[in-house]
């Protein structure tokens, strides 16, 4: 699986003759690739007109391109905010509920997007052909499709460790920027252009699989709730700045301390397990039927409501596999 | 029949190839040629209705809705013979005779006594005793010995002290269908209780004194209250009407001492309809999480589930926390009044979060005080504006408080599922009939088999490895949220999407952990009966000798057959225990140990009348498309419009 920004077509379909090498050289002989580009087509087409663009056929003929537009941006924080608004006001009726949920599309976008990984996970696992994705800049919805698609078909990435990994290659060092995306969250009046939860609607994504496959991820709900603070605030270096060269100019690494190092510290590390984990070495695929895709209560309604009586049965999950 | 195919609804391309048989009692499809000889059985009482649809070139399709949610979709090759299957099935699907139903024919092979011990399993009478009763204020009445006073209520019921039977006939006659107030629940920490009955026949300005004094002797039975609750499930709307056909409410004036109450649950009409509507969003092809949430949402039917919900957490406060008792009742008070006091009930007393609670709890406020079964789960042919899916809405209820309170009942989902199938299949006598009367009259007791010793039996499939009888969660009260808790109230796919096997987690949380558990209490068992070797060795001062270890009889086992008995009747206490036990060394060939539990074969699958799901595989669906054309195909290239081919296309 390989993953890059859009080729600067432009209006006049500019040829990049080491960029169809490069992609040339990716695949064996006779056989085929997938580029899955997060936009709409009709996106993709318009991109043209500001010097970007798709691989045209002709260029790239042993690759074939599937569209999945994923929602990123402006669009997504909307979603989000309206989500997060909706959650807390105590006024919505049971009538109104559900309409008011589907109304932010948040959960669309979350079944779109294990979708598509799916997708990817699907050529390279069923149909033994390489895939590229890339959207635009390659930093957000790319970035979506790569590590979640990596979780559904990776028992590696599914443990502790192999998740963190699994986030600091796909996320942190990929370059999604973090300091723009995840600057005010959803209470910030100030519609920032940047802002975008990107990172909280992968992290869903995995909670997701985690409710679909309670045995197969080695770390828990914690963990995530974890990721998504610190993502936004953290007293720790591995979010700050927009990507590696930012990182090196603000001597990130010698003036803060890394999560990693934190949450791997022995007695810090048993609150993030899983007591149901079990290595599962083959492929995960989650069902995206509507109604397999919830609401993660966890996140959303953490400070609405209490927690104490799901914790107490985590609590007895653990003492039971403990003391087994 | 053969050469049928039979569909699977997500994936066109597991249709099976096989057999199609009808029986007195079943619909069986046996697939050809496969090993495992794969059969899927379907009970003609679960029938709901039969559906044929257009000739295509392939053969006739028939479709199958039964009232547990599974859908059999079936292509026969020629019309000839799906007209046939379809004819049948419409006549096997409603009989006119209960002799017809499977119950008089299934035969368990157990002998008369044990058929007797399995009805003797849920005795109210012992129940009324648990709760305290008969007492200084309440006593057992026979006023309706031979269901003089109302045939539809039991012959034995529990009335105040001072309500005479004078008192009793009088009010019987100025209710609904006779259904006097009578008790359900005694709350014995505050005296306070809830009674039900059916609506007052006041129309505008009707009274009878003797209803009144029955009001007034429900009070006194509580001291601690000078007054007492009246509450009408029925939207105030509803109840004025019934007032313009000589029935309707409590009038407050009249009434001394009463506050009354409207908690507006919809009528059973409104809840069959929403049931439809809500099937119909299961049934969508690929729907959008759009289609998805606002056909749910259309439906209604987490709204009405709320309501009720609402309405037993109303009654539950009034008497735990206000020690005010409650008179409960809609328009016939045989449906929503059902639904109400039980939920109630069991918020309010841990008893019936356990397994023989609960269906304690069904028999006291469905069974014995005449649910109309057969009218509204069409256990004969009758009208179809008499089904409704009560009993299914309270069992959500229930459902969604175990999801609220994981650790509060002694049962699991499974338990729920398989209450809920036998409700439609018919195969056991409890739920058949419209009362007490009927089914005494139909001797349902000496003809067939009480589902309760059933379950009993199996029981270790249903508990939750969550529950200990001294965890917090399960004493006392049960108090969910009011609100805002709307997202509390989730879609049960469990229920409605059953038999969809690609919808659900592959592996069962709780199956693993009943498994950790009972091999813990085994090896727990060992532990002692090696500490008490050890220490008679010790005893006898041969030293020398080494302690054997059992460990090849504990690979055996591990089978996890549900033959520990230790099981079988007071909840375990896992809590203390398990801290001090020391965990295996690997020197004793545990690997394979803990591979057992975790294999597909060790988890319980006890479905009744349906095939184990063969799929090996960790994934959940098939993701090879499920275009029209079948096969395995590429995901197409894009163009104008998105092609349908790949499965994973939004």
């Amino acid at each position: 699986m390989l993953r890059s920004s859009q080729p600067l077509t432009g209006p006049n379909r500019k040829r990049c003759r080491e960029d169809e090498v490069l992609l040339g050289t990716v695949l064996d002989e006779g056989e085929r690739g997938f580029i899955i580009d997060t936009r709409s087509a009709q996106a993709a087409k318009q991109a043209r007109m500001t010097g970007g663009g798709t691989e045209p056929k002709s260029s790239y003929p042993r690759w074939r391109r599937l569209h999945r537009p994923l929602e990123r941006g402006r669009l997504l924080q909307e979603s989000f905010i309206k989500l997060v608004e909706a959650c807390n006001d105590a006024s919505v009726n049971m009538d109104r509920w559900l309409s008011r949920l589907e109304s932010c599309r948040w959960l669309s976008h979350v079944k779109a997007a294990l979708s598509t990984a799916c997708l990817a996970a699907q050529c390279m696992d069923r149909e033994e052909a390489s895939v590229l994705v890339h959207g635009a800049e390659g930093t957000d919805t790319t970035l979506l499709v790569t590590a979640l698609a990596q979780v559904i078909l990776d028992p590696s990435c599914r443990t502790l460790v192999g998740f963190q990994g699994l986030l600091e290659r796909e996320w942190i060092q990929a370059g999604h920027p973090f300091h723009l995306r995840c600057s005010r969250s959803a209470y910030s009046h100030a519609r920032l252009k940047q802002e975008a939860p990107l990172f909280l609607l992968f992290l869903d994504c995995v909670w997701q699989l985690s409710r679909q496959f309670p045995f197969s991820l080695e770390f828990s709900e914690r963990l995530l709730l974890t990721l998504f603070d610190n993502a936004y605030a953290s007293a720790y270096g591995t979010f700050l700045c927009n990507n590696e060269k930012e990182r090196c100019l603000c001597k990130v690494k010698e003036n803060t301390h890394s999560l990693w190092a934190w949450l791997n510290e022995p007695e810090e590390k048993m609150k993030y397990l899983n007591p149901l984990y079990s290595h599962n070495s083959l492929v995960i695929w989650p069902s995206i039927e509507p109604q397999s895709i919830q609401l993660w209560q966890g996140l959303f309604f953490r400070w609405i409501r209490s927690s104490q009586y799901l914790d107490e049965a985590w609590a007895e999950i653990q003492q039971l596999v403990e003391g087994n | 029949v053969e050469n049928v195919r039979l569909l699977d609804r997500l994936s066109s391309r597991k249709a099976a190839l096989g057999t199609l048989y009808l029986t007195a009692t079943h619909v069986i499809f046996v697939e050809n040629g496969s090993e495992t000889r794969k059969e899927t059985w379907v009970l003609h009482s679960q029938i709901s209705s039969i559906e044929k649809q257009a000739t295509t070139a392939t053969g006739c399709p028939l479709l199958i809705r039964c009232k547990n949610f599974q859908i059999i979709q079936l292509v026969i090759p020629q019309e000839r013979d799906c007209h046939d299957v379809y004819i049948s099935l419409i006549r096997l699907a409603r009989p006119v005779k209960y002799e017809e139903l499977y119950c008089f024919s299934f035969n368990p092979k157990l002998d008369k006594e044990e058929r007797e011990q399995g009805w003797k399993l849920v005795n109210l009478n012992e129940e009324y005793n648990r709760m305290g009763i008969p007492n200084s204020y309440w006593q057992i009445s026979d006023v309706n010995r031979d269901y003089g006073v109302c045939d539809s209520y039991p012959t034995e019921v529990y009335v105040p002290k001072s309500a005479t039977a004078h008192i009793i006939v009088g009010s019987s006659k100025f209710r609904s269908r006779r259904r006097f107030p009578a008790l359900s629940y005694y709350y014995k920490d505050n005296n306070a209780s809830i009674c039900r009955s059916s609506q007052p026949l006041s129309g505008f300005s009707a009274r009878c004194l003797e209803d009144e004094q029955m009001l007034q002797a429900i009070r006194k039975a509580n001291p601690g209250s000078d007054f007492i609750y009246v509450v009408d499930t029925r939207p105030k709307l509803n109840a004025m009407a019934n007032r313009a056909a000589g029935k309707g409410y409590e009038n407050e004036d009249n009434y001394s001492n009463i506050k009354f109450q409207f908690i507006g649950i919809e009528n059973i009409h409104v809840m069959r309809n929403s049931l439809q509507k809500m099937l119909e969003v299961c049934e969508l092809k690929s729907p959008s999480m759009s289609d998805f949430l606002w056909g749910l949402e259309n439906s209604g039917w987490l709204k009405h589930i709320k309501a009720i919900m609402d309405a037993g957490i109303f009654i539950a406060k009034a008497v735990a926390e206000e020690g005010v008792s409650v008179l409960v009742h809609c328009s016939d008070g045989w449906d929503r009044t059902a639904q109400v006091c039980s939920v109630a009930s069991l918020l309010l007393d841990p008893y019936y979060r356990t397994m023989k609670g609960f269906m304690v709890l069904i028999e006291k406020d469905w069974v014995s005080f005449g649910h109309k079964f057969n009218h509204r789960y069409g256990n004969l042919d009758g009208d179809p504006k008499e089904i409704s899916p009560v009993i299914d809405q309270f069992i959500e209820c229930v459902w969604q408080l175990m999801e609220q309170f994981p650790c509060a009942f002694e049962f699991n989902e499974r338990f729920l599922i398989h209450i809920q199938h036998h409700v439609y299949s018919c195969q056991f006598g409890n739920f058949l009939c419209n009362s007490q009367k009927e089914r005494r009259e139909l001797k349902i007791q000496e003809r067939t088999y009480s589902l309760w010793a059933h379950l009993w039996k199996n029981r270790a499939d249903y508990l939750n490895p969550l529950y200990r009888s001294d965890h917090s969660q399960t004493q006392g009260t049960l108090r969910p949220q009011m609100a805002p808790c709307n997202f509390l109230y989730k879609f049960w796919s469990g229920m409605y999407n059953r038999f969809e096997k690609g919808l659900h987690p592959r592996q069962s949380v709780t199956d693993y952990l009943m498994a950790v558990k009972e091999e813990s209490q085994q090896l727990e068992e060992e532990l002692e009966v090696l500490g008490e070797r050890l220490a008679n060795l010790q005893k006898s001062q041969l030293t020398d000798i080494k302690v054997e270890s059992k460990q090849q009889d504990r690979s055996k086992q591990l089978g996890l057959s549900a033959s520990n008995n230790s099981l079988a009747n007071t909840p375990q206490d896992y809590s203390n225990d398990l801290k001090s036990f020391p965990s295996r060394s690997p020197s004793q060939g545990d690997e394979e140990d803990s591979a057992l539990i975790l294999t597909q074969d060790n988890l319980k699958s006890s479905d009744p009348d349906l095939s184990a799901n063969s799929d090996q595989e960790s994934g959940v669906e098939d993701l090879s498309c499920r275009s029209p054309s079948g096969g395995g195909c590429l995901p197409s290239e894009d163009s104008g419009k998105d092609s349908d081919e790949a499965v994973f296309l939004a």
